[in-house]
């Protein structure tokens, strides 16, 4: 019996450290101090996780400059986008994207062998609007990507169908049966860090436009109606953030009040902009061409592919931890580019705030 | 003086099972032979059984049971009904309150009618139980401390699930039936009204639960020290001179000056215990209701401050013009 005993209690000892060494993480973890002095405000990098971010988030070398020749659409027939470009650094963007997107397929991904200008191929039409989206990011969208900007490897990462992308899940409430009906969460959700909240907030808050704010603004009720239920959703929303940026809630947040602006850092701005951005990006450059990609490249429900946080983040703070590469293809920051989408770009506050990771000790009251 | 230093009881006590004095006035008896077991010697009394169930003990079970089956079976369909998928994901599955929309309504089964069903037979349950341990206790001739300690746990889950959905007026508001959702919920629950550390019912509750392991600790060192003077025959020796109970008086009087006593730490030890379910109760039933954002009541009142900024800039975008598109 006391064999049996102690057989048990380390079986039991085996089974706890195997969970701890499988999922806690080990220290170092070097500590950052963001906030105001007592409110916990911090950045936790571990070097082992650093590392591997880093590996995974290189920039590609890129093509020597040119820019000569003259404007491609003198030279190629049927180019939509990039007539004003010169016929040089037009074929260097060319290049450079099929080594972003189709380094295994080449030209012919997109092209009809010896007939660039067809436009017989879906992927060049996707393509096609997918330039456009690039360029509206890096125009329109400066409230969020900053001098840095987005190209195609960006979210590609060397293959056609970027790794991070979403797609509708079923609709809460639907499905029929005498048992619950699927509530669009409590499953494993991967896109949520694995937890048990709605596994798509995306559709609600990144595609349509419900309301991502639950906080209460007062302290007495004065007529909030958002619910916990709803709460939850935004929650997972917020989970996704974190865990695209592989950032914690301090990266934007006071804890102490979530919700509270004064309180909160500069990254929070920035991350605000991108929920404009996204939803722009999915409802006017995704979905249109939902009919345009073959039915086995669509979701479940049949929607089209679409882009949160993720998507270019791929777990940094900034997608490529902040390396200026659409600098280096000028028609990408719409040098040269006509037929962007007519949307009138948004608002800006007068002064941008750094974004850059603030270091307090020196601004500390 | 390594005889002291055990984990488990070190002493057994055997001789010829005891079935109690026989019972009156019940259609029940006592259930079941009793046994002796070493393993059960080490941690408590060496003898298993007689069980007394009765009606309300029986009744207790069943609701239970039907409540737990109606968790689980839900559950189970959520994976559409794979054994594997409900064992490896049973920390994240969940019967779900129905949603806000149906306010204080019955839906139909599959939309939250089952999470009220369980709720139901969960809650009653614990009431039957709540009874069954009165009545046990009074047919000891004990007072019935143990049954009110049951049934301020029983106010919290009832402020949860019912009371408190009922003044908000919508079922929507209450927890899920999961391991993780309910967690989450707890996590939402606080993000949408504010921060519940501020919350000072809730910072009361938290005074509660700690200061009862605190005391626990306490207390049970305080006895296993004394052991070898006979300690755990607290009561009997309390009116004695030179015992271990006076030597743990002593022991407490000397380090910090005042001391509790055999009676009084239990009395202590069960308020705050009771109190931690009562006051976070309080805490739950005002949120919402009363209160709607428990940090800026705390700013409100001088309970917490309002840190100054220390970055440029921190306004709220949507109040900016043509800031919200």
């Amino acid at each position: 019996m006391r064999a049996a005993l102690s057989g048990a209690a380390l079986l039991g000892a085996f089974a706890i450290s195997l969970v701890a060494v499988l999922t806690f993480t080990r220290p170092p973890i070097n500590i950052v101090a963001t906030g105001n002095p007592g409110t916990g405000m911090q950045l936790n990098y571990v070097p082992k996780q650093v590392a591997a971010a880093l590996a995974i988030n290189q920039v590609p070398a890129a093509l020597p400059p040119i820019d000569a020749g003259p404007p491609a659409s003198t030279v190629y027939k049927n180019v939509q986008v990039l007539g004003n470009v010169s016929s040089g650094a037009f074929t260097r963007l060319m290049v450079s994207m099929t080594n972003w997107v189709a380094p295994q397929q080449g030209c012919n991904y997109c092209h009809v062998a010896g007939n660039f200008a067809d436009d017989s191929k879906y992927t060049k039409v996707i393509a096609r609007r997918m330039l456009q989206m690039t360029i509206a990011v890096n125009t329109k969208y400066t409230n969020h990507v900053g001098n840095v900007g987005v190209t195609c490897y960006t979210c590609h990462r060397g293959a056609p169908m970027p790794s991070q992308i979403w797609f509708t899940g079923a609709t809460p409430g639907s499905g029929a049966g005498l048992l619950e009906t699927s509530m669009g969460k409590n499953l494993p959700a991967l896109a949520i860090n694995n937890s048990s909240l709605p596994s798509d907030p995306f559709t609600p808050f990144l595609l349509n436009h419900e309301n991502i704010r639950d906080q209460g603004t007062t302290a007495l009720p004065s007529g909030n109606t958002q619910s916990i239920k709803q709460t939850d959703w935004t929650y997972a929303l917020m989970m996704h953030y974190s865990q695209a940026l592989g950032v914690n809630c301090a990266f934007c947040h006071n804890s102490q009040a979530f919700s509270d602006w004064s309180e909160s850092t500069p990254q929070r701005l920035t991350a605000f902009y991108a929920e404009a951005m996204l939803r722009d990006l999915n409802t006017n450059y995704m979905v249109p061409l939902t009919s345009t990609f073959p039915a086995g490249q669509r979701g479940p429900m049949g929607d089209v592919a679409k882009i949160n946080c993720a998507t270019c983040h791929q777990g940094v703070y900034k997608p490529l931890f902040g390396a200026a590469m659409a600098a280096q293809f000028p028609p990408l920051l719409g040098v040269g580019a006509s037929a962007t989408a007519a949307v009138t770009p948004i608002a800006m506050p007068s002064v941008m705030p750094n974004s850059s990771i603030p270091t307090t000790d020196s601004t500390k009251p | 003086m390594t005889e002291y230093q055990n984990i488990f009881t070190r002493v057994q006590i055997r001789g010829p099972l005891h079935a109690g004095p026989p019972v009156s006035g019940s259609i029940f008896q006592r259930e079941g032979k009793p046994f002796y077991s070493y393993l059960m010697g080490i941690i408590g009394n060496a003898q298993v059984g007689p069980l007394y169930l009765g009606s309300l003990g029986v009744a207790s079970l069943i609701s239970g049971f039907i409540a737990i089956e109606i968790i689980g079976l839900n559950m189970w369909a959520s994976v559409g009904w794979n054994p594997i998928l409900f064992i490896r994901d049973l920390p994240w599955l969940a019967l779900e309150p129905p949603a806000p929309a149906n306010g204080l309504r019955i839906p139909p089964l599959n939309q939250g009618g089952w999470w009220l069903m369980a709720g139901f037979f969960l809650t009653a349950a614990m009431v039957l139980w709540f009874f069954r341990m009165y009545r046990r206790a009074r047919q000891l001739g004990l007072g019935t401390h143990m049954a009110w300690a049951w049934g301020a746990a029983i106010w919290l889950y009832f402020v949860l699930g019912f009371l408190r959905p009922l003044l908000m007026g919508s079922w929507g508001e209450a927890p899920p039936f999961g391991i993780f959702p309910h967690l989450d919920w707890t996590v939402s629950f606080s993000l949408r009204y504010g921060n519940l550390y501020y919350d000072p019912f809730h910072m009361l509750s938290i005074v509660f639960l700690y200061g009862s392991v605190l005391l626990f600790a306490m207390h049970a060192a305080t006895i296993l020290a004394v052991s070898r003077f006979g300690g755990e025959k607290e009561v009997e020796q309390s009116v004695d001179r030179g015992t271990a109970s006076e030597r743990a008086a002593l022991f407490w009087r000397w380090t910090m000056g005042f001391n509790a006593t055999m009676e009084s730490i239990h009395r202590w030890a069960w308020w705050f215990a009771v109190l931690t379910p009562l006051t976070g109760g309080i805490g739950i039933l005002l949120t919402g209701t009363v209160t709607d954002n428990w940090f800026l009541w705390a700013v409100k009142h001088g309970v917490a401050p309002h840190y100054a900024p220390i970055y440029s800039h921190a306004v709220d975008p949507a109040t900016l013009q043509g800031g919200k598109p």
